[in-house]
């Protein structure tokens, strides 16, 4: 019904269209003026570097002056072990990393958000503030927070523990190579839930009450409904998510540098791309910058991601079933 | 659009025009800006060294900008690179300074008057390997120790602080059976701590300082040798005395830990001192480095630590040398050594040292021979670079996730990838 009120309002203005862009086409320069701030800023901001960055990593500096190495920056990185230990660590911390907040964040995310839309809950902006206020914080303040939780010398952890009887629980986590990379991606998966449980209450909330009326009359309540009716219609919005989280957890440092450190210990059991390309890149204490190096391993993660959102915008959003609302 | 453009001209016209006008005013009075990484020390800045300067030399400002220890040689780095660096540069010793002045960013100071204050050592953390250049005037080296709580040596019965490493234990388990106190106030996950109040600090005795350090240079010891692996194998022993939950204990928590009055031992450097003085509410003491045996020599590690170089691209290149010669002048020594107990001056006529705790350190220089830690000089050149590796390794070696061999193995094998001492 609304469909067709829209569609009936939208047809007039077809025809009004077309008066307008017959006499205007010799001036369509104004297209230009718009869009050139906006292109601008982009080329300058983010073009010209990314191509820069591209044309770094096929340079060596060799007595501080650079030579073209063509790949060799590239061979370096996969076969040296000097470079390539660091590079398949950090990478694989990288999965592991993504890999956690797939499965934890955005399960929970939806969890939270069905719950926040089922219409008899009390307190839904209370909560809907609170499960989102983690991302509102700055990476520093919430990993200086969690950093002094979790401080086996004045941390509320090992207190709370203590007093329900489970201090030998405690670990000191951030310091130990088995947990140190679990606990960062659980604090920043405490971090991030926000947004994916805002995105899919979004969605949830833009599916018409008919559809769950509809359902109810058949029958259908509950998990059941939630399952049947209401995930299909948010998958779109939770593959949006799942790249949302793929690009950001690739492009990840800053948690990880505010806890622990450039040298993303213990034993770079942190180390992610991230933190390796900053280590590279800038220096660390007496190892000099390497510029080149650094680029390298910057366009190594431009193309993981770039693979993963072509994987994504082609594999899997194409194929994705859409239900017209 | 013409039009737009003849007003944004005007702009730039007028605001080059306030610039020129603003310039006379800046010729008068010259701020010289200092980069460094020292920012606890930029209240002693603020009320102590930059009045003194101030005080002999009209018309030159000082602007003391620190940046974060941990930041300090990415940011430095880039700022030269972009040409906003300081024009005062605060120089790490040796390869990281070096780099930067074979990159023209440093200018050579052997013809800044006072020079000669310096000896050929004291100079050679700022110096090219030949040593004919030297590009920074060393303003200070740190000494390495122990310092101790008074208190709970009074309280667990210790008399007397320990000589041997054997002692040192002995020491370390009565504290730990008193149980009041943490024996030892360290931690591993900043891992420089563990590296430099760990094993630069013991390592010395172990493999006797000067000697040791350059045969390593010189390729004639490895660090596989005997004399390299006791130092972490005794850093193995450690953990069993730091507190709990060491793996996840910070650099300042181990400051607070023992000013607190919590733990016993501190295992430090003197730039400690100001600080622990200022605030810990019972004695201090300091020992050295127990050495491995009753009798051995002992070595301690006098670190160059800190010197100024001047920005080659400086504005204020003639205010810039006025400054760099005060810093080699007798009256800096005596301004930064008395404001900044702990940080001990270079140069041959070494300025009388009033503080208490920063006298005991002192008299380290002359019960044991001094050195500097080991991998500052040519081993932290390549990658990867032995400092930080040395870093990983004792923190391993403490928190148990490695063995003293294989930590050892690790590091031989990582330096043996790229430096070839000279035969």
């Amino acid at each position: 019904m609304d469909q067709i009120e829209k569609l009936a309002a939208d047809a007039p203005l077809l025809p009004a269209a077309r008066d307008v862009a017959g006499p205007a086409r010799a001036r369509r320069w104004h297209i230009a003026v718009f869009l050139a701030p906006a292109l601008l800023v982009y080329t300058a901001l983010m073009i010209v570097p990314l191509a820069d960055t591209l044309r770094l990593s096929l340079f060596r500096s060799i007595e501080h002056v650079p030579a073209f190495v063509g790949l060799d920056n590239f061979r370096v990185l996969f076969t040296d072990p000097r470079w390539s230990e660091h590079f398949w660590a950090a990478l694989r911390h990288n999965f592991y990393f993504f890999a956690f907040h797939i499965l934890l964040q955005n399960p929970v995310g939806i969890a939270l958000a069905a719950l926040l839309s089922l219409p008899r809950l009390r307190g839904q902006a209370f909560y809907r503030t609170a499960f989102f206020l983690p991302t509102m914080l700055s990476f520093v303040i919430v990993g200086f927070t969690w950093k002094l939780i979790l401080s086996p010398l004045w941390g509320v952890a090992p207190t709370l523990l203590g007093a329900v009887g489970l201090r030998g629980w405690f670990h000191p986590w951030l310091g130990q190579e088995a947990t140190a990379l679990t606990t960062l991606a659980l604090i920043s998966v405490w971090q991030y839930v926000g947004i994916p449980m805002m995105l899919i209450y979004a969605a949830m909330l833009a599916i018409p009450h008919e559809l769950i009326e509809a359902a109810e009359l058949d029958g259908i309540t509950g998990f059941a409904q939630f399952r049947k009716i209401k995930l299909p219609l948010i998958w779109p919005t939770i593959g949006i998510c799942s790249i949302l989280t793929f690009v950001g957890n690739f492009n990840a440092f800053d948690l990880i540098y505010t806890v622990s450190g450039a040298n993303a210990g213990p034993n770079f059991a942190t180390d992610i791309l991230g933190t390796f390309l900053f280590r590279t890149f800038f220096g660390n204490q007496l190892q000099l910058g390497d510029p080149n190096m650094g680029a390298t391993i910057a366009t190594m993660m431009f193309l993981i991601i770039l693979a993963g959102v072509s994987a994504y915008l082609f594999g899997i959003q194409a194929r994705m079933r859409r239900y017209a609302l | 659009m013409r039009m737009m453009t003849r007003t944004a001209a005007a702009w730039v016209l007028s605001g080059a025009a306030a610039l020129a006008m603003a310039a006379p005013a800046l010729a008068a009075d010259t701020t010289l800006t200092i980069e460094s990484w020292r920012n606890d020390d930029l209240p002693t800045w603020q009320e102590k060294i930059i009045p003194a300067f101030e005080k002999g030399h009209p018309g030159i400002k000082l602007n003391f900008q620190p940046t974060a220890p941990k930041e300090y040689n990415a940011a430095l780095n880039s700022k030269l690179d972009a040409g906003t660096a300081g024009d005062i540069i605060a120089c790490r010793p040796f390869d990281a300074s070096l780099e930067l002045f074979k990159k023209n960013q440093l200018t050579s100071v052997n013809a800044v008057p006072g020079m000669d204050n310096f000896t050929a050592v004291a100079r050679a953390g700022w110096s090219t390997d030949d040593g004919k250049t030297t590009y920074c005037v060393p303003a200070a080296a740190v000494l390495h120790g122990f310092i101790y709580n008074g208190d709970a040596f009074a309280k667990v019965g210790i008399k007397q602080s320990p000589k041997t490493a054997d002692e040192f234990f002995t020491d370390l388990d009565k504290i730990k059976k008193d149980g009041t106190y943490v024996p030892l106030a360290m931690g591993t996950p900043d891992q420089w701590e563990a590296a430099t109040m760990g094993y630069q600090n013991i390592g010395p005795n172990y493999w006797h300082g000067e000697d040791g350090r350059k045969a390593l240079i010189e390729g004639r010891e490895k660090l596989t040798d005997p004399a390299w692996v006791a130092p972490l194998r005794e850093l193995a022993k450690w953990g069993p005395y730091l507190g709990e939950g060491y793996q996840a204990q910070s650099y300042p928590d181990s400051q607070n830990l023992f000013t607190l009055g919590r733990a016993a031992i501190y295992p430090a450097g003197s730039w400690e001192i100001a600080q622990f003085e200022k605030e810990a509410q019972f004695k201090l003491g300091v020992f050295p480095p127990p050495v491995p045996k009753a009798g051995d020599p002992c070595y301690v590690s006098d670190h160059p630590d800190i010197a100024f170089g001047m920005n080659a691209r400086s504005k204020n290149a003639d205010a810039a040398r006025v400054f760099l010669a005060w810093v080699a002048s007798p009256e800096f020594a005596k301004v930064y050594s008395d404001s900044l107990p702990g940080f001990y001056s270079m140069q041959t006529q070494s300025a009388p040292v009033t503080d208490p705790l920063a006298q005991q350190f002192l008299a380290f220089r002359k019960d044991c021979k001094s050195t500097m830690r080991s991998t500052y000089q040519m081993l932290s050149r390549g990658t990867p670079n032995l400092e930080n590796e040395v870093w990983v390794a004792s923190a391993n070696v403490i928190n148990g996730t490695e063995t003293p061999e294989q930590a050892a193995q690790k590091l031989q094998k990582g330096l043996d990838s790229w430096y070839k001492p000279a035969k």
